[in-house]
């Protein structure tokens, strides 16, 4: 196997059309316009000697390492700042070259320890590898006089030697190795786009400085990691690497946090993993990574983690340990009893968005072919099913429309109830990256997130409408655009029905829908509205990326056709730079829509009362299926509670943590005869449950994720499940327990199956994605090589429809006894119900969830920042800490839903989304007071859950 | 002793500076200089509310202030007596004038007088190496120095 080396380029690359042709060491090369010399030289396979430079950022020529000579220039030009000429003719090693390089080194190596052997860079440390490089083999300089490297010079105190930064619990900063490269500084200038990096001092005192002159855990600094890989030397090392040592080989592997799907290398000693590093191969990060993906993985090893199945009679019991074979088992026997028992009907299965498409597939299959019914949701239910109504019904597909390279050419981005730098980080980072060069940005959010301000970032309109109106202010700029003449009449006509979009701009144009009057409903100034509106129909491709701010509201479905309708009307959709973006929540929440999660849908999102898709599958299943809707997860709780629904099979996901109306889902998993909680840890969910199916970790299986912008990546296993089995084989011993005869050998056979029977997925197979690195779907024989763009041309549908969105205001309301609003959301550090990130060092940065309050609201109450404080809504209550912010509106509250012993969604109402079901997270009337600590609710819950997490000893089950 | 001001005035007048000078293009330097010229030296509570107000980061702003030596990180003396010890001025004799000077003062480069009186740096060129050894007292600069002229500046100081 070994190391996966990729190729530093030394400077971005061009993206020029116009090629130029000039000759390195004789060797003639041709590279667009604008390359530097030093990566027209590496395309050509001469590597010149460098240590500032590396491609992931702009040249800065500070290490004169580089240089080169030029036919008919004078001196010696760095060679990553000067561009490639037309017949330029480039010497790259020369007497006078190697002398100077020499000397240089020199110089570097006289200020920098020699403790190579005992270092963590040994190995993979581009000093080193320079020094052999331009063949040095003295100091003349020696270590007298001023240097960084000693503690104590003769015995005296050396003030210019600085001790190791090992705050951030991930890496080092020893600013005795440091050779002042910048590199680290400019990645975080560039790449990561938080400038949290400085150097401080000039000349001699010149230091990387973490803020101003802080520790790397004070400053601003967000532990993406672009920094550490961009050192060349061991002063920015994972501490993974100095506590291991260097990796031997390296797997390219997919993450299992967000929905951006960011490839990484996982770099491996064995079957021990050293680090992940971000892939510049990787199309969705472009080398890029966060905090999560990059260094968040040490849940895996958790002292938490359950390893063994495990059963119990009550829930009230302790769980006892058990075999494999007794536990799937005694899982098939009940199920079959309480189909016998309550009906065919009576059981069913939530699939999870953690997981690979296979295993999805295979759990969706479960239910349709073994449980003979529907009964099959998954998270998607309480996140995007609007999106998927919402653009299903608007353009023809449940996804976003554009890869996210589309970014680099957008030139007006909108973002309506996202919080990107915090929840898909990576992607923020390339956005940022695109607003810096000029784009312009409008937010529409109630918090005042760090996109619409941070360090060269500034939103031209941010409009921090209530929650709860997102329908009333993409109608109002919609009103805007029609009733100013913005639209684009020719996009219109030819892609939509004229007389659809007549009656829309009919609808929009009205009096109640103009910003005057929204505004008023909204809290936002109607300026602000215009502006926005008049901003986006004119700025040039306009795309607008959308969160769960939107989905999760009652109107959810409106909004995401208000938003479908907005792009549309502005001819921004069918091709880059444009279209509409769901930012998906979860590594594999599109695959798992996709692979007929849903009680409607089968694989590629045919409804199950069609026919010729249920032919398909019966013919190769062998089975009748229901051609019958199953049941929603609400719709399962409400059975359940009714008493015709005892039977649930939950795959990774924790829906008592993670649903609504924390109360309704506990009395509805207290209802079942059997609840089997497949996962990595105890989560809330298992509370509940009497079978516990030990699950794997995305590094302990092969499959695939499909990220955000329809892009399926391979997940390559790393290490053996630490479990006994892949979470694909577990699910297929229980099919075979309740006699159903599968035989997949690997997961390549289930996504053969995928490909025979949903069109959409006709030519993906892993041999395919292992050549072509990664496809997005459709990918068949009409678009071989995948479809980055959607509805180029025209719509999936056929004409893009468009549909009138009435604002009906949600009945949660506020009023006298609960009159501020609470909205929810997610941080950067730590990731949904935090089952995973909660067992890493990541609780450094967030270790409880707040409440975050403005201070006009926090005095009103007479509350201090930090106070314990009651939160409570027509559904319950519980306490927290308050955090006094002026970043949430007056009569807006916030929080996190991280930690479980917070209990958000104790608060949230049973309120959602009129055409899904996906719930009103996003709103909820609450009021908020002094406190002096924990609800009765979580003490009482705190003691059910540590009552329910008992594990019998051997002794004590004799 | 100097009196420092509390870091709410300190926010309170850089916020007034910067508003006032945040149009300009390129308005960093001309800010630092701003402050300087209020506080007597750029206080390490003023750096956060620049960083804010221009939309740049904290590091940013410090990676600026520490790059130029005239940024005080603490308040001077109320003179403020800058030695050219460059190459010119050393060959003149320089090291010699900032032996004397040191010793006259009872204080060492970076230091001030413990009344507050005058504050000791070393430059390194003051363009006036026609006429080394030079020096700059309060921003108006003297050349060739010599025991005399250096009584006249230590009287001054003093007074």
């Amino acid at each position: 196997m070994g190391l996966i080396q990729e190729i530093d380029y030394g400077t971005p690359a061009s993206t020029s059309e116009k090629q130029v042709t000039l000759t390195v060491d004789g060797f003639t090369v041709t590279v667009p316009e604008g390359t530097s010399i030093m990566r027209a030289s590496m395309e050509a396979g001469i590597a010149i000697p460098k240590l500032c430079a590396t491609d992931m950022v702009d040249a800065f020529g500070s290490c004169r390492l580089c240089l080169v000579e030029i036919d008919g220039r004078n001196g010696t030009p760095s060679s990553c700042t000067t561009p490639v000429a037309p017949g330029m003719v480039v010497h790259t090693q020369t007497g006078r070259l190697k002398d100077i390089r020499r000397g240089v080194m020199e110089l570097y190596i006289s200020d920098h320890p020699l403790d190579c052997l005992t270092c963590a860079a040994n190995g993979d440390c581009e000093l080193q590898t320079q020094a052999g490089v331009v063949g040095l083999r003295d100091v003349r300089y020696g270590y007298e006089g001023d240097n960084h490297v000693f503690k104590k010079n003769d015995g005296a105190e050396n003030f210019k030697w600085m001790a190791k930064d090992e705050s951030n619990p991930y890496f080092t900063y020893d600013p005795s190795k440091c050779i002042v490269c910048s590199r680290c500084v400019r990645a975080c200038e560039e790449v990561q786009g938080t400038f949290a990096l400085t150097i401080e001092g000039r000349g001699f005192e010149s230091r990387v400085s973490p803020g101003m002159h802080q520790l790397f855990i004070d400053s601003e600094c967000v532990s993406c990691g672009a920094c550490v890989q961009a050192c060349p030397t061991a002063t920015l090392s994972e501490k993974s690497v100095i506590k291991i040592g260097q990796p031997e080989h390296s797997v390219v592997t997919t993450c299992a946090y967000c929905g951006v799907g960011c490839s990484f290398k996982a770099e491996m000693r064995g079957d021990e993993l050293v680090r992940m590093v971000p892939y510049k191969d990787g199309k969705a990060n472009r080398g890029h990574s966060c905090v999560k993906g990059r260094f968040a993985y040490g849940y895996s090893t958790h002292k938490e983690r359950i390893l063994n199945p495990m059963i119990r009679e009550k829930v009230t019991d302790p769980w006892r340990e058990v075999s494999w074979e007794e536990a799937l088992t005694h899982t098939a026997s009940e199920f079959r009893r309480i189909q016998y028992q309550y009906g065919r009907t009576s059981i069913g299965g939530i699939t999870s968005s953690r997981c690979t498409n296979e295993e999805t597939y295979l759990v969706q299959k479960l239910i349709r072919q073994g449980f003979r019914n529907n009964n099959v949701d998954t998270c998607a239910r309480v996140c995007h099913s609007p999106t998927g109504y919402g653009l299903g019904q608007t353009f023809g597909t449940s996804a976003g429309t554009q890869d996210f390279d589309s970014i680099e050419q957008t030139d007006v981005v909108m973002i309506i109830g996202a919080n990107p730098t915090d929840a898909h980080p990576v992607f923020a980072s390339r956005m940022k990256k695109r607003l810096r060069k000029g784009a312009k940005l409008i937010v529409l959010d109630p918090r005042r997130t760090d996109i619409v301000r941070s360090a060269h970032i500034e939103a031209q309109h941010h409009l921090p409408l209530k929650p709860g109106t997102n329908v009333a202010v993409v109608t109002a700029l919609a009103h805007v655009i029609v009733t100013e003449g913005l639209f684009d009449e020719a996009f219109i006509r030819e892609r939509c029905d004229w007389d659809e979009f007549q009656d829309w701009a009919s609808f929009v144009a009205l009096p109640e829908n103009s910003p005057e009057v929204v505004g008023q409903l909204a809290n936002v100034d109607p300026e602000e509205i215009r502006g926005a509106a008049r901003l986006f129909a004119t700025g040039g491709n306009g795309a607008i990326y959308y969160g769960l701010g939107v989905t999760e509201h009652s109107q959810g479905s409106t909004t995401v056709i208000a938003i479908a309708n907005l792009a549309m009307a502005t001819g921004n959709i069918g091709r880059p730079g444009v279209g509409v973006n769901p930012l998906r929540g979860q590594n594999n929440v599109q695959g798992s829509c996709d692979m007929g999660s849903f009680p409607h849908e089968l694989p590629g999102y045919r409804h199950v009362s069609g026919d010729a898709v249920r032919d398909i599958y019966e013919s190769l299943w062998g089975v009748k299926l229901d051609d019958e809707p199953g049941l929603r997860i609400p719709n399962m709780l409400d059975a359940a509670v009714d008493g015709s629904f005892k039977g649930l099979y939950v795959q990774g996901e924790d829906i008592l943590q993670s649903d609504p109306d924390t109360k309704h889902v506990a009395a509805g998993l207290a209802a079942m005869e059997c609840v089997v909680v497949h996962d990595l840890f105890l989560n809330e969910t298992a509370n509940y449950a009497h079978v516990f199916l030990p699950g794997s970790t995305f590094l302990e299986k092969d499959g695939t994720f499909t990220n955000a912008e329809r892009r399926i990546n391979r997940v390559r296993k790393v290490m053996a499940p630490k479990n006994g089995l892949a979470d694909w084989e577990v699910t297929q011993k229980l099919a075979q327990a309740m006699g159903i005869a599968w035989n997949y050998q690997h997961p390549s056979e289930i996504m053969d199956e995928i490909a025979k029977t949903t069109p959409s997925f006709a030519k993906v197979s892993f041999d395919y994605l292992d050549k072509m690195g990664s496809v997005q779907w459709p990918c068949n024989e009409q678009a071989p090589e995948g479809t980055p763009i959607m509805h180029i041309g025209g719509f999936v549908r056929g004409k893009g429809k468009f549909i009138r969105t009435e604002y009906v205001a949600t009945d949660e309301r506020t009023g006298p006894r609960f009159p501020l609003l609470l909205t929810t959301g997610r941080i950067l550090s730590q990731y949904n119900v935090g089952a995973q990130t909660r067992r890493t060092d990541n609780v450094m940065w967030h270790s409880e969830d707040r409440l975050e309050i403005h201070p006009h609201d926090a005095e009103n109450r007479g509350l201090r920042d930090g106070d314990w404080v009651r939160l409570t809504s027509r559904s319950g209550e519980t306490t927290l800490r308050a955090l006094i912010t002026d970043k949430v509106s007056p009569g807006v509250v916030y929080t996190t839903f991280h930690h479980p012993d917070t209990q958000a969604n104790v608060i949230t109402t049973d309120f959602s989304d009129w055409a899904t079901n996906c719930p009103e997270y996003k709103v909820t009337a609450v009021q908020v007071g002094a406190s002096n600590g924990p609800s009765e609710w979580q003490l009482d819950y705190d003691e059910q859950a540590r009552n329910s997490r008992r594990i019998a000893t051997l002794e004590a089950a004799e | 002793m100097i009196m420092q001001p509390a870091s709410t005035e300190i926010a309170s007048r850089t916020a007034a500076i910067v508003q006032e000078l945040k149009g300009l293009e390129g308005p960093l330097l001309p800010i630092l200089h701003g402050i300087q010229e209020e506080f007597g030296h750029v206080p390490q509570d003023a750096l956060p509310v620049i960083a804010e107000a221009l939309n740049i980061s904290k590091a940013e702003v410090h990676g600026v202030v520490t790059f130029y030596h005239d940024y005080r990180s603490h308040p001077a003396g109320r003179h403020v007596l800058k030695l050219c010890q460059a190459e010119a001025c050393q060959s003149m004799g320089s090291d010699a004038v900032a032996a004397k000077l040191k010793q006259l003062l009872g204080i060492g480069f970076h230091e001030t007088a413990r009344d507050g009186s005058v504050t000791l740096e070393p430059v390194y060129c003051l363009g006036l190496c026609a006429c080394a050894p030079s020096a700059m007292l309060d921003g108006e600069v003297i050349g060739r120095l010599d025991d005399e002229k250096l009584d006249e500046i230590v009287a001054e100081v003093r007074s």
